[in-house]
């Protein structure tokens, strides 16, 4: 196998990761939208709290997507 | 390379290019810098000419000046506490480089900083190097029993201690991929959905259908923009509010 179908395999399976984060993301806004929905006026209180679990989570999937750029493009 | 030279040079927008001619390149004084210049310059004007009415009621610009520093004093006391307040000036700093760094990328022929690790790690290390001195100064050598929680079992402490340990020091690493990372995707995809629309408009087997089609591509840019405009808001405050969850720990905690 040359060197360049090794590497879009291995970009190929390196954002495979991503099926955790997008399961981690659904997760947070599903509980951000329930608990707004049992008790509207924490609405303020949560919001950011949602918001920062939800770049945590992104980062982990550019994390990913980082080792897929390293092997495609190095 | 040879996977990207086929096709679709993503990565070469990155590339740093010496600004002011013989005497930048004397300096290494590259694109990058004019643009934390630039930055930094519209930072200080936002806050000088947004206060120079002083008006009770404020107009537009000085309400987006008190907004920006409210914002941000705000989170600073309310993550850190009362000690907070010290930290403000540098969590400010933080903030407003890096949206900045995030928001003038995205005009177009313009660079942005904030996607170069060199920048971000530089920035993580300062914000864990300032928590650290911070933590030993305020608790001097009970700082270390911030890895061993108490109440935890004395026998795991081998196994706790370095975990803790590592987790602290991959704080700047997370810290400075995840903004390094968020730039430079939203980065390609625009690079890679703009060569869409070239190669489609141009293509020969499409002709016609393919200028009309490229539309497509030009459309999904369009939203992209719209989501990197968002995210760049974004990653600056979850930087921001890291350093100051980072802080709370210093200071309290400890």
């Amino acid at each position: 196998m040359d060197a360049a179908a090794a590497k879009y395999i291995g970009a190929g399976l390196a954002v495979f990761a991503l099926f955790g984060v997008g399961l981690g993301i659904g997760n947070i806004f599903s509980a951000l939208i329930t608990s707004v929905a049992r008790n509207p006026s924490a609405r303020d209180a949560v919001f950011p709290l949602g918001i920062l679990g939800f770049a945590l989570t992104e980062a982990v999937a550019l994390f990913a997507l980082l080792i897929a750029f390293l092997i495609l493009f190095t | 390379m040879a996977a990207a030279e086929s096709s679709i040079d993503a990565l070469g927008q990155f590339k740093l290019e010496h600004a002011l001619g013989a005497v930048g390149a004397s300096v290494n004084f590259t694109n990058s810098n004019v643009m934390m210049l630039i930055a930094g310059g519209l930072i200080l004007a936002l806050l000088y000419y947004g206060m120079r009415p002083k008006a009770i009621i404020p107009g537009r610009l000085q309400a987006l000046a008190e907004i920006a520093y409210d914002g941000i004093y705000s989170m600073c006391h309310e993550q850190i506490g009362e000690e907070g307040k010290a930290y403000f000036p540098f969590i400010f700093t933080l903030f407003f480089f890096v949206m900045m760094g995030n928001l003038l990328g995205l005009l177009p022929f313009s660079f942005t900083y904030t996607s170069h690790i060199a920048v971000t790690f530089g920035l993580a290390l300062i914000v864990i190097v300032v928590a650290t001195v911070v933590a030993l100064k305020i608790h001097g050598w009970h700082f270390f029993t911030y890895f061993f929680p108490e109440g935890a079992p004395k026998a795991l402490a081998p196994i706790i201690i370095p975990v803790e340990v590592i987790s602290y020091l991959s704080r700047p690493i997370s810290l400075s991929i995840r903004l390094c990372a968020n730039m430079v995707a939203g980065h390609v995809m625009f690079e890679v959905f703009a060569s869409f629309i070239v190669m489609m408009a141009a293509s020969s087997m499409l002709g016609h259908f393919g200028i009309v089609a490229a539309i497509g591509p030009m459309a999904l840019n369009v939203m992209l923009m719209g989501f990197e405009l968002l995210v760049a808001f974004l990653q600056a405050y979850v930087f921001a509010i890291l350093t100051c969850i980072y802080l709370h720990d210093a200071v309290h905690l400890h």
